[in-house]
């Protein structure tokens, strides 16, 4: 299937959820599946560095929180719709990936990993300190009840699933698209081997940073609506540990080297938070993503499409036969 | 004829260890060298320097008339500078097939100014297995390769890239006496294709039969070079060998 057919088909499925989700006329039902919504986005930016390039990434917060105060800034400065506020997060995101890139990409393995770490701490203190946006005190951002489009009345939590809606699908197809290109293929090298990479002509350090500037994006993308959506931002939620641990969580669950893995993980696994939120208690959400996680590096460290693999296919050793679409430029 | 490669007085320092000192090398277009030395002569290192994954700190490296100092590998290896490692080091992800492909999505289509079809580049693959007897491979994991699978596999990729230098960095250690044959056969076919070859080699059959040329180093510096024949009965070469 090509991209542009991928993106619609994928599009009509996300508008039925959409559609049915309405007919049961339950708000709780938009909030929790925004933020399953806003896992997919998260996971599916951590898989392109570090499902495809294999470079660990601790600092998902960094790039959401970066994403969200994006929001909060233009919100005092020049209020916008939401979808130029993700494009604006995106950007903003997207240029701090780029930058961590070029000053750590020399980095391998664990120190490249410390160094997200560090990146995200040293944010985290200058946004307490930024008095503009709130500093420690967090910013207010009152939510509209509702939105009006052509006389038609639609409920804000609803306009903002819809947007997170087609911004999954369209960061499903960013993936998916580079996986199958020649860039999916550079990734991939550079995950296994960079130094017979380079021998190849791959050039490694590019592809790097394309990697960072995309994971960064996606991230910035899915934070910017987040304001919106809880209304009070303080500088612990939108660092919070959960987006940095879900953030590779999920990938890894669900399986890292296809974008079917973060899809898979962010559903399961962020459908299960919230289950777990309501039934039990929000704090036992780390717990049970600990564990799975635990559970899941034991007996299947290449997450269920792994298993998937092995089970259905017979293949004791996940060796993917890669598809290539188009060798674009 | 006229030189391919040409190295100039390198130098490679790691902290106090000299590893590398003025270092001059010149190898001619279609030219067969053999280079051989001791371990740690800094045979691998060299190497490392005309390839761009290390960069030598004294000294000029030439190639194709033109300076590579300061090009990254993956730049080298577009002008044309071709090489296998020592130990086997595929893409351990992705099939054999696969492993071939990606110089040629990165390397033969950026020289050749159009971009390979996927029809194409499938093909080639396929026929560079085929070279190297892998054709029945092609959809196997390097994993389930054994080790003459995976060096032919190296050299494949190597070769893949369409080099006009290609360096063979021990292609040929732990095999056995046929396949060692098999080897130099392979490498002697391809350089009749054209292909200027450097053959690094502790085997001394294969060189000897390989090489129209050979250079030995010694503790990093060049201490022979000429022909195969009287290179070996060079007393300073037979003390870096045997001791006195």
């Amino acid at each position: 299937m090509r991209s542009p057919a991928f993106f619609l088909v994928s599009f009509a499925v996300g508008l039925v959820v959409f559609v049915l989700a309405r007919m049961l006329d339950n708000d709780y039902l938009f909030f929790a599946g925004y933020t399953v919504l806003q896992y997919i986005v998260l996971a599916t930016g951590w898989n392109i560095l570090g499902g495809y390039t294999g470079y660990v990434n601790f600092g998902s917060a960094a790039f959401f929180a970066l994403g969200a105060y994006s929001t909060v800034v233009l919100h005092k400065a020049f209020p916008m719709p939401i979808p130029v506020l993700m494009l604006v997060g995106g950007i903003v995101s997207g240029l701090v990936g780029f930058g961590m890139g070029y000053l750590t990409l020399r980095l391998r393995g664990a120190f490249f990993s410390i160094a997200t770490l560090a990146l995200a701490v040293v944010l985290q203190t200058l946004i307490v300190n930024w008095d503009f946006v709130g500093g420690s005190r967090g910013a207010y951002i009152i939510r509209p009840h509702h939105l009006e489009i052509f006389d038609y009345e639609i409920g804000y939590i609803q306009y903002l699933f819809f947007t997170m809606m087609v911004l999954a699908v369209l960061s499903l197809t960013v993936a998916r698209m580079v996986e199958r290109s020649r860039l999916g293929y550079g990734f991939a090298t550079i995950r296994d081997d960079e130094v017979a990479a380079e021998a190849c002509g791959v050039p490694t350090l590019k592809l790097k940073l394309i990697a960072t500037t995309l994971c960064g994006a996606l991230m910035g993308m899915a934070g910017a609506p987040f304001p919106y959506y809880i209304g009070y931002l303080q500088p612990s939620s939108a660092f919070g540990l959960e987006y940095a641990v879900n953030a590779i969580a999920m990938p890894m669950i669900g399986g890292a080297t296809s974008w079917v893995g973060p899809l898979i993980g962010a559903v399961l696994l962020g459908t299960l938070q919230q289950v777990a939120t309501v039934t039990i208690s929000s704090a036992v959400n780390l717990l049970i993503v600990g564990l799975l996680l635990t559970g899941f590096v034991i007996i299947a460290p290449n997450g269920i499409l792994g298993l998937f693999h092995k089970y259905f296919r017979g293949k004791t050793d996940f060796v993917g036969r890669r598809r290539i679409d188009r060798i674009g430029p | 004829m006229s030189a391919l490669l040409n190295v100039a007085g390198v130098g490679k320092q790691f902290g106090g260890f000299i590893a590398l000192e003025g270092i001059d090398l010149t190898v001619a277009q279609g030219e067969r060298v053999g280079l051989i030395g001791p371990n740690g002569s800094g045979k691998s290192t060299l190497v490392n320097c005309i390839c761009g994954t290390l960069h030598n700190e004294k000294g000029t490296v030439h190639f194709n008339g033109q300076t590579v100092d300061g090009l990254a590998a993956h730049e080298r290896t577009h002008r044309g500078i071709a090489r296998s490692f020592q130990l086997p080091r595929p893409f351990v992800t992705m099939s054999v097939a696969d492993n071939l492909r990606v110089p040629l999505l990165y390397t033969v289509h950026t020289r050749s100014g159009r971009h390979l079809t996927v029809e194409e580049a499938d093909a080639r693959c396929h026929e560079l297995a085929d070279l190297v007897g892998l054709g029945d491979k092609c959809n196997k994991s390097p994993k389930d390769l054994t080790q003459i699978e995976m060096r032919k596999l190296e050299l494949a990729r190597a070769m893949a890239t369409d080099p006009k230098l290609l360096i063979a960095d021990e292609s040929m250690a732990g095999l056995s006496d046929s396949e060692v044959g098999e080897i130099v056969n392979m490498l002697i076919k391809l350089n009749e294709s054209g292909i200027t070859i450097i053959m690094i080699e502790h085997i001394m059959r294969a060189v000897m039969s390989f090489s129209q040329r050979l250079v030995v180093l010694d503790s990093g510096k060049k201490i022979a070079d000429g022909k195969p024949d009287e290179v070996i009965r060079n007393p300073e070469v037979e003390r870096a060998y045997l001791g006195q």
